[in-house]
């Protein structure tokens, strides 16, 4: 392979990781979101907080290290931006 | 002016920060004044005015005849400044004003509308934006006209766009009418109009320029107004600083509250037109149907907003690709501090009218005294609220308080008995917040018009000034199109919205997303599927909506997009296989998008 497939291949492996957590804490959770209001979290029953604000700091925080690791990435491969 | 651009753009925090510090400044000064007895009505009107004036001075400044300018604000706005101005472009009036509102009545099930529009950004950064930046595109059509080549798959795109945008613009209109005419004492037909003046004021000399940093401003304006009360009405109550991290005990007393109230089991007997009744417990999830609904609803939700031109179009704008990836992060993050705290507000609210131990509480006690309230007498008389002893045992039922959700955001300083300045800042608001999204969105459809439609394919020889001319015509007739439909009042401000994610998923998602990840689509595939795709699923909708069919399963008229998404899906991929894989040419455009090095795919100017 060479230093495109590479850079593209693990690219790919990050943003399929990315994603699979983005469906989890999207979508995947959600269909328990029932199960889960029976247990607590800090006063809020966890379904609930999950859906007004836990996701919501997941994403953030996913996008970061998709942005962090993606520019080790390119980095590696030379295929960064020149500044 | 083009000497002058470097040190603007590192003056920018200066000017940012001088102009916060200036709003701050004029809040104070209302307050004071409001103490000296300036009246109510006086301060709506002096917060509406004066922002719109600094919303078009900043327009004016911002004017330009460069097309690099006029369609992407000159590649050079910063990370930071592109999140927040996206932030203001993607909150709509519906997200400022129904969105608490919409939680206070649908619990749980509203949610999956909070987590669709911020879980959308992960496959923003992931899949879009980065490679619609190295691609170097003005318009998302210009992406798909080009990648797939061909005018017919640029048409497509245009007319997606176009549908999508025009779906969600004139639900932004009509709200900068309903709040103009509120704060201005004017009819609605008027306020819809003043409302479009204030928009084109900000978009039309500057394009993208001028958008960019009339929703900076716009921003600034929109969190401090609805931050300021939720904070200071949690602060009487004691729940701190940062209530969003503390309303957990808060939720688990409003449950409490709706089990003594019998939300749920108390059904209204009499209705009022556009008020609801609470009839949906909080926190109350549901397993089976329930849970698939609000998974479907934020994959809806999600895939759209990966979609919708009006947001991928703010990612061109960045000077790099990895600062249009960083920017994502900031635009999340600015959207994220508004979406943390309306469930708050959701639950504050509640609480306020629910618990029988506070002053504000209203539930439980008899109608003459609940009807003797100010703030009852005041939105009762605009018809937002209706009470009404439909069992004649003279006290105040849940099944007989009727409002509508914007109550929940507009009413809460007054319900909490904050001084009439913050409600000025709430309408400041929220005229920023839809004025700001209707920017971008009659900006994304006269591009879209201007270049895809009459530069690509009508006139290629057009010159400079007259294509800026014709983007300028196009965004009045375009607005004042939105304007007329608007002040027809012919949807709720949330079906409207929804609708427009579901059109832009039906027919742009996978041409987008596969058209960076997989090299083989091509422009067969592309046109194949976003026909089949656009028009599945409007015929779902119709038949959902009008036509009398049965929701596949539970796949209702909020959802049409899933349908449409996967016809577009299925079609693209097997025509993409029957015919002809894409040229050298095309695979080597589509190598170099991947990649952040090197030139744009697309000149400078094109």
């Amino acid at each position: 392979m060479d230093n495109l497939e590479q850079h593209w291949a693990e690219t790919r492996s990050l943003t399929t990781w990315i994603l699979i957590l983005w469906f989890i804490f999207s979508m995947g959770i959600f269909f328990f979101a029932n199960s889960l209001n029976s247990i607590t979290f800090f006063g809020w029953p966890f379904g609930f907080y999950m859906a007004a604000q836990g996701s919501l700091v997941i994403f953030v925080v996913l996008i970061v290290v998709l942005n962090i690791k993606q520019e080790k990435i390119d980095d590696k491969y030379g295929l960064a931006e020149e500044q | 002016m083009e000497q002058a651009k470097k040190p603007f753009i590192e003056m920018l925090p200066k000017i940012y920060g001088l102009y916060t510090g200036g709003f701050i400044a004029f809040i104070i000064l209302m307050a004071i004044l409001e103490q000296m007895g300036l009246g109510a009505e006086t301060i709506g009107i002096l917060f509406i005015v004066f922002t719109v004036l600094v919303y078009a001075g900043i327009g004016w400044l911002s004017r330009t005849m460069q097309v690099e300018a006029y369609y992407v604000a000159g590649r050079q706005v910063p990370a930071l400044f592109n999140g927040m101005a996206t932030a203001a472009d993607w909150m709509s009036g519906a997200s400022f004003v129904a969105m608490a509102g919409g939680i206070y009545f649908g619990g749980h099930g509203y949610l999956a509308f909070l987590v669709g529009w911020t879980g959308g950004y992960v496959l923003v950064a992931s899949l879009m934006a980065p490679y619609l930046r190295k691609f170097g595109c003005y318009t998302v059509p210009d992406f798909i006209g080009t990648r797939y080549g061909g005018n017919l798959a640029r048409l497509m795109g245009v007319i997606v766009l176009v549908v999508a945008s025009f779906t969600y613009v004139t639900a932004q209109i009509n709200a900068t009418g309903t709040i103009a005419s509120r704060a201005l004492q004017i009819p609605f037909e008027v306020g819809v109009w003043f409302g479009l003046f204030g928009i084109l004021l900000c978009s039309m000399l500057g394009g993208m320029r001028a958008v960019t940093w009339t929703q900076v401003a716009q921003y600034i304006v929109l969190i401090i107004a609805y931050l300021i009360p939720v904070i200071w009405m949690s602060n009487k109550q004691d729940f701190g600083l940062i209530p969003q991290l503390v309303y957990g005990d808060a939720v688990q007393r409003v449950t409490e509250l709706e089990q003594l109230h019998q939300v749920g089991v108390l059904k209204p007997t009499e209705s009022f037109a556009g008020l609801k009744a609470l009839t949906v417990p909080f926190v109350a999830a549901g397993g089976g149907m329930e849970a698939w609904k609000f998974v479907t609803l934020a994959f809806c939700m999600m895939a759209g907003t990966a979609s919708l031109p009006h947001i991928l179009m703010r990612y061109f704008t960045t000077p790099s690709v990895k600062s249009a990836r960083r920017s994502v992060a900031w635009s999340l993050f600015f959207i994220f501090l508004l979406y943390f705290t309306a469930p708050a507000l959701a639950t504050f609210t509640k609480l306020q009218i629910l618990d029988p131990n506070l002053a504000s509480g209203i539930i439980g006690k008899t109608i003459a005294e609940v009807n003797a309230i100010d703030w009852v007498q005041k939105w009762s008389a605009v018809k937002f609220l209706a009470i009404s002893d439909s069992n004649g045992d003279g006290i105040l039922q849940i099944n007989e308080f009727f409002m509508r959700g914007d109550i929940v955001v507009l009413a809460t300083p007054e319900i909490a008995g904050l001084p009439y300045v913050i409600s000025g800042l709430v309408a400041a608001g929220g005229m920023a917040a839809a004025m700001s999204t209707a920017d971008g969105l009659l900006l994304a459809i006269a591009n879209a018009l201007s270049h895809d439609l009459y530069y690509k394919i009508i006139d290629p020889t057009a010159e400079t000034a007259k294509r800026l001319v014709v983007a300028r015509i196009l965004l009045v007739v375009l607005g004042a199109a939105g304007a007329f439909v608007a002040s027809l009042k012919l949807t709720s401000i949330l079906g409207a919205v929804a609708w427009a994610f579901d059109f832009a998923m039906s027919g742009l998602f996978f041409p987008l997303v596969l058209g960076v990840w997989w090299k083989r689509a091509n422009r067969q595939g592309a046109v194949a599927g976003m026909l089949c795709g656009f028009l599945a699923g409007t015929w779902y909708l119709y038949m959902v909506r009008w036509g009398g069919m049965e929701p596949w399963l539970g796949i209702d008229h909020l959802r049409f997009g899933i349908i449409g998404c996967s016809v577009n899906l299925v079609v693209m991929i097997v025509v993409s296989l029957a015919t002809e894989e894409p040229d050298e040419a095309t695979q080597k455009m589509v190598d170099e998008v991947r990649i952040p090095k090197g030139e744009t795919v697309l000149a400078a100017s094109h």
